[in-house]
């Protein structure tokens, strides 16, 4: 079990290395698409990356509903272990 | 039809290659004399007959930012690298040219196919969830094109000529049509190749058309030489900007030289072999001419396509001879840079503006003992070192698989 701070940290890992994003920036207000510029390809790059990260799959029907980097901590927090 | 008479101007000029990471360091290196051709020393290698490569001189990890890269397959990276050098080297960025009329043309003779082979690979170890979702748009032909197109943000349209080794030079074509036609006014054209990789060495190979002169690498591409055994793979891209000669000088751009014509012809005769005269060839040269409304006696120099394998270069001769006669200074700069491929047309086009603007043919490397073929010997081909010459106009040919025959010329700004 990670906790919140250790999954908000490694998706910044994950976003900085697919996206470029600067790890002070993937904060969990932060919206994927309109703050961060990361598009519809590297948010499935990404669920890949979180899968073989934190071992929580995310399915597409769940990765629309993730706007923000917050979405994406609670959604990895919810399901993990 | 009435004859098209759009004046067409070259402003601008970008090149990665494996002489040198921009126009100026490889124009530098090829008047030098200097090879970009070594040899493979991968473990993979050991088994293959032809060992040999011309490398990128300048990684493109080093000239583009690492998140844009590792959504664009190499090819889309030495595509981007060149565009942009050429595009800055135009000025258009700064002459407010509507998008809308702007279009880009970028050949390539395999595309993506390092982005292809390696997600394979990730199939075959990992399985279909852990493929790239970037595969599609970094392996298909029209990528480089397409990357280029958003990196200058070109919106009049984007295409992407596939002619094998001749892609570079017919986007060279297209561009010139497209303006000619007036669909658009700045047209950004050229090529790219980036496919070493075991599988199109493997492919190569085995149709034995690679030089397996592997304890020599700079001397193993030598066009036109008795002892050439087959071209020598390279990999980059080549970048021009074309554009309407009036609106190049009404923005007060600096004019590398005119585009003056262009020819297209098929050979008709086998899917690689070339035709012995080089018949289709000749036709392209001559049709280049005519569009040029130029004759043969007004044309002073040949940036040949001769990649050094044994049939491709005498079918050359004999193209060259037919079409333009025995005057012309050839030059062959495959014995320095390795064969570009689809980049291959758009590379030696660089090279025939550069003779045109600076007045000096570049030299064929490895021309030691001239082929006894008739053409080849009747051909004033230049060697040992570059030549001071007096030009007006000058003539790119490029040949691919598949019988494609294209033909450019060129004339003084």
């Amino acid at each position: 079990m990670s906790s919140t701070q250790e999954i908000q940290t490694g998706l910044a890992e994950i976003l900085e290395e697919v996206a470029g994003v600067t790890p002070a920036d993937a904060t969990p207000e932060k919206s994927f698409t309109d703050d961060l510029d990361v598009d519809s390809l590297s948010m499935v790059e990404i669920a890949t990356a979180v899968e073989d990260k934190f071992g929580v799959a995310i399915p597409d029907d769940e990765l629309g509903n993730i706007k923000t980097v917050g979405d994406a901590i609670s959604y990895i927090e919810k399901n993990q272990g | 039809m009435s004859t098209p008479v759009t004046d067409v101007v070259v402003t601008g000029l970008g090149a990665t290659t494996p002489l040198g990471g921009d126009v100026a360091s490889t124009w530098d290196a090829l008047l030098a004399g200097r090879s970009g051709v070594s040899r493979i020393t991968d473990d993979w290698i050991k088994d293959y007959p032809a060992q040999l490569v011309a490398r990128l001189a300048t990684d493109p990890a080093d000239q583009i930012d690492r998140v844009r890269a590792r959504r664009l397959d190499r090819s889309q990276q030495v595509a981007v690298i060149a565009a942009e050098e050429a595009w800055r080297d135009s000025g258009a960025a700064d002459a407010g040219v509507p998008a809308e009329r702007v279009a880009v043309v970028i050949g390539t003779g395999i595309g993506g196919a390092l982005t292809l082979l390696g997600q394979d690979d990730v199939l075959e170890a990992k399985g279909p969830k852990r493929v790239s979702p970037f595969t599609i748009p970094m392996l298909m032909p029209n990528g480089p094109a397409a990357a280029v197109g958003l990196a200058i943000g070109a919106k009049g349209g984007v295409h992407a000529p596939v002619s094998a080794c001749a892609s570079g030079a017919e986007a060279i074509r297209w561009g010139l049509d497209l303006l000619r036609f007036d669909r658009a006014d700045v047209v950004l054209v050229g090529g790219t190749e980036a496919c070493v990789h075991p599988l199109p060495m493997a492919g190569f190979a085995a149709m034995r058309a690679m030089s397996t002169r592997n304890d020599e690498p700079e001397r193993a591409s030598r066009p036109f030489d008795k002892a050439r055994d087959g071209f020598v793979l390279g990999e980059g891209a080549a970048c021009i900007v074309l554009e309407k000669a009036d609106a190049a000088k009404a923005r007060g751009a600096r004019v590398h030289a005119r585009l003056a014509g262009a020819g297209g012809t098929a050979d008709g005769y086998d899917l690689v072999a070339p035709h012995p005269e080089g018949e289709g060839a000749s036709r392209a040269i001559s049709a280049a001419l005519r569009d040029a409304g130029l004759s043969p006696a007004d044309i002073g120099h040949v940036n040949a396509h001769a990649t050094s394998t044994p049939v491709g270069d005498t079918a050359e001769a004999a193209a060259i001879r037919s079409s333009l006669g025995d005057h012309v200074l050839v030059s062959a700069t495959k014995s320095q840079t390795g064969h570009l491929l689809g980049a291959a047309g758009a590379l030696e086009s660089v090279f025939t503006i550069l003779a045109l603007r600076e007045q000096i043919v570049p030299a064929t490397a490895n021309l030691e003992d001239p082929d006894d073929d008739a053409s080849v010997q009747a051909l004033d081909i230049v060697r040992t070192e570059p030549r001071r010459a007096t030009l007006t106009a000058a003539v790119n040919d490029s040949f691919g698989f598949g019988g494609h025959n294209i033909a450019l010329v060129f004339t003084t700004a």
